[in-house]
């Protein structure tokens, strides 16, 4: 187990309140003590890391990704999308069931964590199907389920469209204290959809999605929570409307959690028309410019990018807690799922390399402060396991094992998907110019992500 | 093999002097107004060509263009196929039928293997939105979209645009009204980017479900106008242009029937009444005639039908002409 002291750096705790200088001494792996800066002398045979002008924070935890093994090891394994992750800053991935064949029983959950236990990287917890097969019509055996360790539960990839099956699995859910995470997408209106509906989709003739295709089954899910008394977590919001609902429905008391994306931050649909996009008068949007071509397949995602003022209404939800967690819903595909028509290219983004820069530019624009980020990285997705029955290190404790990120939010980078751990090359932000950069992660108290030596 | 992006290609121009010159032909939204009025110039020459005893150029001879039809298509796959040969081009028709695409390969690997055969041009119809573009990253060959999904047909607006001005003498203020089924519609699309360039009025007309509200926006979609009643939008038109209904259009529960929509959009003798006495019927064909078009007007004296059909050929002629680097004196 390591020993390591990390000096001068900013240290963000956001469950702890802490936002200030401190020394970290990790002993064997656990936390040895948090002290004033330069007041402990680094012992001998202990790893320094100078973290002078960085940002140190727990470990980042994603309620949301596509690990794609078992059945799809040509787009991603446990084992490269774990050490994507580390490169990410992320210590715990919750890994959705939909794999060939779905996480639907115990033997399937105990086959995610052996896999990851191999690998060894970061820490992977499972996600279950709510129904067998993830076919949407009867409940997959919820509670063996989560006695095998699945911590939640998800047909993702596809809704839960049957509303009757949704009552169910939030009321049978109440037995394992799990959340029900819904794709909240309502099949008619979003059928072979591959766009906003919006004037992007229109203009380049693709059948749009509308914000309504998300947000009814936004609404009837919080329906069905306050009927059920059942946990729902409502996976990668996209629209306006619907952090409006999930604030008015956490207003009145309803059990459901919500999580958002990077891409859906800080992206939008006229990231669709190409490089074209740069060239209108998007008032306020982020300054990232890209150079893309129209009906760039990387652009493709679901939920679609959206319009900026779901952007702006997905910030303000994050800044006042309506959404608990930012989570990548890294979506990795091999290239020809994506070196095709947009209209026939597979949906998804490899998330987990991108999530931190792409979200300092939200910092950097004055959108968003950083412990808030922080927060909704760490403390807001660590307190959701905990709430499910997972103590994952979300915060600095004394004497506990240690996962940590070291972050340099002003380091200037470009975006080389080539050189990404993920065997998912799909993202928009290839040749991007970012300002944030992961340095190293600790993982277990081990470093398993270094980012030191990597040349300028 | 990665999927290289190029950077945004600057389109060009096809206009003599340019500083790059136009490679592709894949919607009129990147043209100037200069550029299409030079389109339109040389498909008048083009035309003049046509007219002779023997209509044959040898402007492109050792070249070779492939039709590369993805979608069923006759108008503009003839078209196409002689205006390559009045400019004394091979042709090669290629439908995804008979063709290797039927076995599942890609897009991209079709394209490669018609530019390793030696295309010097690809005329690409496809039901999918940007597939154009798609191959237009992939190869030398000049592209030229024969129209993709719902998106663009850009030689069917310029062939509007020269039937337009042949008829009228120009563009710029006359009112356009295009009826119909315009969310669908790759020719409305491309009708509005041409028409709106050269300074014609265009409004749209149809029922809300094939014109809904997200579709017309101010930000992004050129300044048009929207007008859900025929009759009012009708008034003081110069070109009337109903669009094809698909059948399907009503089995998907777009329309409660064709009857209702005949009621409400057809363009009849009656309805033309209250256009200008001058006004012209356009249509892209294929015609449903009795459903968006009736008989009377789509073979009557204000119908332009036919010389659309004839003018095809000299705009797709220009088009490949100057795609060749050949410039038209002036």
């Amino acid at each position: 187990m390591g020993n390591y002291l990390i000096r001068g750096g900013r240290v963000i705790d956001p469950a702890a309140g802490l936002d200030r200088p401190l020394d970290l001494l990790i002993e064997a792996g656990r936390l040895k003590a948090l002290a004033e800066p330069g007041t402990v002398p680094p012992p001998p045979g202990f790893g320094v890391i100078d973290a002078a002008g960085l940002v140190v924070t727990p470990g980042f935890i994603d309620l949301h990704a596509h690990l794609r093994e078992p059945g799809h090891e040509h787009k991603e394994t446990i084992l490269t999308g774990t050490r994507a992750a580390a490169r990410g800053g992320f210590t715990t991935l919750c890994a959705m069931p939909n794999t060939d064949p779905p996480i639907d029983t115990p033997e399937r959950v105990a086959f995610v964590y052996d896999r990851a236990r191999e690998a060894g990287v970061v820490r992977v917890l499972p996600i279950a199907c709510v129904s067998r097969g993830q076919a949407g019509r009867e409940l997959a055996d919820l509670v063996e389920l989560a006695e095998a360790g699945a911590v939640g539960f998800s047909d993702d990839g596809r809704p839960v469209y049957d509303g009757r099956l949704m009552r169910r699995a939030l009321e049978y859910g109440l037995l394992t204290g799990r959340p029900v995470i819904d794709h909240c997408e309502e099949p008619a209106l979003a059928e072979g959809a591959s766009a906003n509906e919006g004037p992007v989709a229109g203009r380049l003739g693709l059948r749009g999605m509308p914000a309504a295709a998300e947000e009814v089954p936004v609404a009837r899910n919080i329906a069905l929570a306050e009927l059920t008394g059942g946990w729902v977590h409502l996976a990668h919001l996209s629209t306006r409307g619907s952090v409006e609902l999930v604030r008015a429905a956490k207003g009145r008391g309803v059990r459901v959690t919500a999580e958002v994306c990077p891409h859906h931050l800080t992206l939008t649909d006229r990231w669709l028309l190409g490089a074209e996009g740069n060239a209108y008068p998007p008032v306020g949007t982020l300054p990232i410019p890209n150079d893309l071509p129209p009906y760039d397949a990387r652009t493709k995602v679901n939920p679609p990018l959206r319009a900026w003022s779901d952007c702006l209404a997905l910030i303000a939800g994050l800044r006042d807690g309506t959404i608990d967690v930012i989570a990548t819903d890294h979506a990795p595909h091999h290239w020809l799922d994506k070196a095709c028509e947009y209209g026939q290219a597979a949906f998804g983004i490899s998330g987990l390399e991108t999530a931190f820069g792409l979200l300092m530019t939200l910092v950097h624009a004055g959108l968003l402060d950083l412990p808030t980020l922080i927060a909704r990285l760490t403390a807001g997705p660590g307190r959701i396991l905990e709430q499910a029955g997972f103590r994952v290190p979300y915060t600095f404790r004394p004497g506990e094992p240690v996962d940590l990120a070291v972050l340099d939010p002003e380091a200037v980078w470009v975006v080389r998907p080539e050189e990404f751990a993920s065997l998912g090359k799909n993202t928009p932000l290839a040749g991007v110019t970012l300002r944030g950069r992961v340095v190293l992660t600790i993982f277990n108290g081990e470093v398993v992500f270094d980012g030191r030596q990597r040349p300028a | 093999m990665e999927l290289k992006t190029l950077s945004p290609p600057d389109a060009g121009s096809l206009v003599p002097g340019a500083p790059v010159r136009r490679r592709h032909i894949l919607d009129l939204d990147d043209f100037t107004a200069e550029e299409i009025d030079y389109v339109l110039y040389t498909a008048a020459r083009m035309k003049e060509i046509l007219g002779r005893p023997i209509p044959r150029v040898a402007a492109l001879r050792g070249r070779t263009v492939v039709n590369c039809f993805y979608e069923e298509s006759t108008r503009t796959r003839v078209s196409f196929e002689l205006a390559a040969k009045a400019l004394g081009a091979d042709v090669v028709n290629m439908s995804a039928a008979g063709s290797s695409v039927a076995k599942g390969e890609s897009l991209v690997d079709t394209v490669l293997t018609l530019q390793a055969l030696g295309a010097d041009f690809v005329v690409i119809r496809h039901p999918q939105s940007g597939a154009p573009y798609l191959v237009a990253r992939h190869i030398r060959a000049s592209v030229i979209n024969a129209g993709d999904g719902w998106h663009a047909h850009p030689t069917q607006a310029l062939l509007d645009l020269f039937t337009i001005k042949e008829h009228f003498g120009r563009i710029a203020g006359l009112k356009v009204v295009i009826v119909g089924d315009i969310l669908h519609s790759r020719v409305a699309r491309s009708n509005v980017w041409g028409l709106t360039k050269l300074g014609a009025e265009v409004v749209l007309c149809g029922p809300p479900t094939l014109l809904p509200r997200s579709l017309v926006s101010a930000e992004l979609w050129p300044a048009v106008t929207v007008e859900y009643d025929l009759d009012r939008a009708l008034a003081g038109a110069h070109v009337v242009m109903p669009l094809r209904l698909q059948r399907e259009r009503q089995q998907a529960g777009l329309l409660p029937s064709l009857r209702e929509y005949i009621r409400l959009y057809q363009v009849n003798p009656k309805r033309l009444e209250r256009a200008r006495p001058e006004a012209v019927v356009m249509h892209p064909g294929p015609m449903n005639e009795g459903v968006e078009i009736s008989s009377e007007v789509a073979h009557g004296p204000r119908s332009l039908v036919e010389r659309q059909v004839a003018n095809g050929v000299a705009v797709r002629m220009a088009l490949l002409y100057l795609l060749s680097g050949a410039v038209v004196e002036g």
